[in-house]
């Protein structure tokens, strides 16, 4: 007979439409984080650290990246005899097909997973943050409580509390009320969207709420238990954990780790996160780099400059380039004597010889300013930018941009750049 | 696949002195990310040769830590796999390998148990890339009854620790001499054989009967007339790491554009096990010119012409210059290291100086509890 006493269901679908040109064509979850790591990787890290060997990957928006990085779970020793990984895309029906349409209802469309594992309880995570956490300890936490569900909260400045579900707790943090996104909120303690259920709990409600439309966690699921007199407890966390779903906010979490002791600590032994390793060659600086608070993944070649950066794996930044407070993923390439100032460079960019990006007064997009803000350059993967041109503040570029594109051999600041990929 | 790898990792060397403490030549670090044997282990794997037997004796722990998982280089097969043959007591025999031959036969069962037609020999001290069916494919059209390959090298200084063979125009070997006082031959055998796995195990079986244990010299030598024996010759970069100098120069090529291209960039990949280490991290003061770093280091210091392996943490106003800095070193504040391999493991205190000659580095062991743990 299979047994798992927990496992996890990672919710990973998600567009992440906030990062913009960054998730056009990968799921959020698979966006590149710390310079060799992806999102998804903290998660997945942490279930196995935690003792979970059996984790669903609820996968939807654009998971082909998705799909590749998590393979069989080698990474993360969870190719398993029984459990491990499995990668659970929305499937047809005989009736009633439909796509996810909700965090609750993508986990209702795989009761029949769980139920294969017989599990005690359901861990219920999301694949977009950044921390480091041991589920185990919430699930004792759990059952010294005889709870029903748990779900982790953390304190936030109260003037940030209402763009999250925010609860409020009696003195054993037993929930007492639960508001999402609330306009006034009563309490500073947000849900981190991590949610330990007691199984039949958690497939009674599923049951229950089967034809609510768009069945959310937050909204429905939660919401139902609490009317049900379920137990309900908050566990706090207050460790480091980072939602990177804004541009602003992705590039903040990455430069925090180029402190000389970073809060979120990847150096230590002690909880490591597993990533598929896609380059093994060391870095090689020539004799003209420099380099000085930055991180660099495996198989880069500097051969310019490279400041307060965080540098993915097999990146070439060449003789005199220069790369300020900026992100710069995979597979790369800066040509000579190019400039590159606060941007966020998606994976197999070619920046062209001698252009300047970040350049010019702060403008806000003219697109999508709730986007393409912060004073940031956004680059989509794949993106060709030619040789001499000049890219201001607050812009986006995404697809191979040729000079044309560039009147006056510029793209002035809150400019933004779409072209069509080779299969659209 | 046509073909059975076996790889001899059992070796130690006096003139690799110290560094050779710690571990078989087989395990020692190259370049940064990998070990001597990823290269024969990559070879194999890329020739696809799905069925291979490390051989190993010498101080296997560090070789055998490295050779946990076969998955990396993509071994872990139902068809094949990755064994790991170490010597062992059993009814007929409690000897140690007593030479290369003897440790093929006190294995005889995995050469008689394959049925593949073929074995390709390799050594685990060897850095080159080699498609090992390019060999057996000129073995089949020269109808040769061995094929071993061979290298021609110009650096004269360096050639009487190998075996050096002269060859006839078509590229029969005529004259093997291992390593001579004397010689004026100047191409070396680098330790790559080819040969039918029935031939073999005849030519392993006589010579156990007369008491014979060594390849080269039991067999090779021996049968230099009777049998056919071929050179294949390599003509891409080859190196044998078993000398302190020539393991220096080896990790030293890797600054080189050319050959470091040449094994990161073209294909075939190397592989090698993953650890898990997080990206390098360059502080403030950190001021790195013409060097490999790999991942998990730490740098606050200068470091030039250098080579840092996996978890090295240089200090604030620390120098490294020409210098090979083996895996989770902690280098204290202050400290000046100049032409020095700097053994794994180690803590090299504040304010420490070593410095070694120009071409003949010094080894630098400090025993002391790694900080980095």
């Amino acid at each position: 007979m299979i047994k798992k006493e927990m496992i996890a269901m990672l919710l990973a679908g998600g567009q992440g439409s906030r990062l913009g040109v960054l998730t056009a064509k990968v799921a959020k979850p698979a966006v590149t984080f710390g310079g060799k790591y992806r999102i998804i990787d903290f998660p997945l890290s942490n279930c196995i650290n935690s003792g979970i060997d059996t984790v669903g990957v609820l996968t939807q928006y654009q998971p082909l990246r998705l799909n590749t990085h998590i393979g069989i779970g080698i990474p993360w020793d969870l190719d398993r005899n029984v459990g491990g990984v499995s990668v659970l895309p929305p499937y047809e029906k005989s009736t009633n097909s439909e796509w996810y349409t909700g965090t609750a209802n993508a986990i209702y469309q795989n009761l029949e997973y769980m139920e294969t594992y017989n599990p005690d309880y359901v861990l219920i995570l999301s694949g977009d943050h950044i921390y480091k956490m041991d589920y185990k300890i919430m699930l004792d936490y759990h059952k010294a409580n005889n709870a029903d569900i748990t779900i982790a909260a953390m304190p936030v400045p109260i003037e940030e509390a209402s763009r999250f579900g925010v609860v409020v707790t009696d003195q054993d943090s037993r929930i007492t009320e639960f508001e999402e996104k609330p306009e006034h909120p009563k309490s500073n303690l947000a849900s981190m969207g991590i949610y330990i259920f007691s199984w039949k709990v958690l497939k009674e409600a599923l049951i229950k709420l089967k034809n609510q439309k768009e069945c959310d966690f937050g909204k429905h699921v939660i919401p139902y238990c609490f009317e049900n007199n379920k137990r309900i407890f908050a566990f706090e966390y207050n460790g480091y954990w980072k939602d990177v779903g804004t541009l602003s906010s992705y590039w903040e979490a990455n430069m925090e780790l180029i402190d000389i002791i970073p809060v979120f600590n990847l150096y230590e032994e002690f909880w490591k996160i597993y990533t598929k390793t896609d380059a093994l060659p060391p870095q090689y600086i020539s004799k003209d780099a420099y380099i000085e608070k930055s991180i660099l993944g495996e198989g880069t070649e500097v051969y310019g400059q490279v400041y307060n950066s965080v540098i993915g794996t097999s990146v070439t930044i060449e003789e005199g380039a220069v790369v300020r407070d900026s992100i710069i993923m995979q597979g790369t390439v800066i040509k000579k004597g190019s400039v590159v100032n606060k941007a966020i460079v998606a994976e197999n960019v070619t920046i062209g010889e001698n252009t300047q990006l970040g350049v010019g007064e702060e403008a806000p997009n003219v697109e999508k300013p709730k986007i393409y803000n912060s004073g940031l350059v956004t680059i989509g993967e794949n993106s060709v930018i030619p040789d001499g041109v000049k890219i201001g503040k607050n812009t986006a570029i995404s697809g191979e941009t040729t000079p044309e594109d560039y009147p006056d051999g510029m793209l002035p600041g809150g400019g933004i750049i779409i072209k069509a990929g080779e299969d659209e | 696949m046509r073909a059975i790898g076996i790889i001899l990792a059992g070796g130690n060397n006096k003139m690799m002195k110290e560094l050779s403490n710690k571990r078989a030549i087989a395990a020692m670090p190259i370049a940064g990310s990998y070990r001597s044997i990823d290269f024969a282990l990559s070879n194999m794997s890329n020739s696809h040769i799905s069925k291979v037997a490390v051989i190993t004796q010498y101080n296997a722990r560090s070789l055998n830590e490295h050779l946990s998982s076969s998955k990396w280089w993509d071994f872990g097969r139902k068809q094949g796999g990755l064994f790991v043959f170490t010597p062992t007591i059993t009814a007929d025999s409690s000897y140690w390998y007593r030479g290369t031959a003897d440790s093929l036969y006190q294995n005889l069962h995995f050469l008689k148990s394959s049925h593949e037609p073929y074995v390709v020999i390799a050594s685990g001290d060897g850095v080159y890339k080699l498609d090992y069916n390019k060999v057996l494919e000129y073995h089949i059209e020269k109808k040769a009854d061995i094929t071993m390959v061979v290298k021609k090298l110009d650096d004269k200084s360096d050639i009487k620790r190998f075996g050096l063979v002269s060859m006839s125009p078509e590229g029969r070997i005529t004259e093997i001499d291992e390593k001579p006082i004397e010689t004026n031959l100047s191409t070396a055998s680098i330790g790559v054989y080819v040969i039918r796995r029935r031939l073999l195990i005849e030519l392993i079986e006589k010579a156990a009967e007369e008491d014979r244990h060594d390849f080269v010299k039991d067999i090779l030598i021996r049968y230099k007339n009777l049998k056919r024996i071929y050179g294949y010759k390599l003509e891409s970069y080859w190196s044998n790491i078993s000398t302190v100098n020539s393991y220096y120069k080896t990790n030293m090529d890797f600054l080189d554009k050319d050959i470091r291209n040449y094994f990161f960039k073209e294909y075939p990949d190397i592989y090698s096990k993953v650890d898990d280490l997080p990206p390098a991290k360059y502080n403030y003061g950190a001021n790195v010119k013409n060097s490999l770093v790999a991942s998990g280091c730490i740098i606050n210091g200068l470091v030039e012409n250098s080579v840092l392996f996996k978890k090295v943490y240089i200090g604030n106003n620390t120098v490294i210059k020409n210098s090979i800095i083996l895996n989770n070193t902690y280098i204290g504040d202050n400290a000046y290291i100049e032409n020095c391999i700097v053994e794994s493991n180690g803590t090299i205190k504040a304010n420490t100086r070593y410095v070694g000659e120009k071409n003949e580095p010094k080894i630098v062991i400090e025993n002391g509890v790694s900080y980095l743990s």
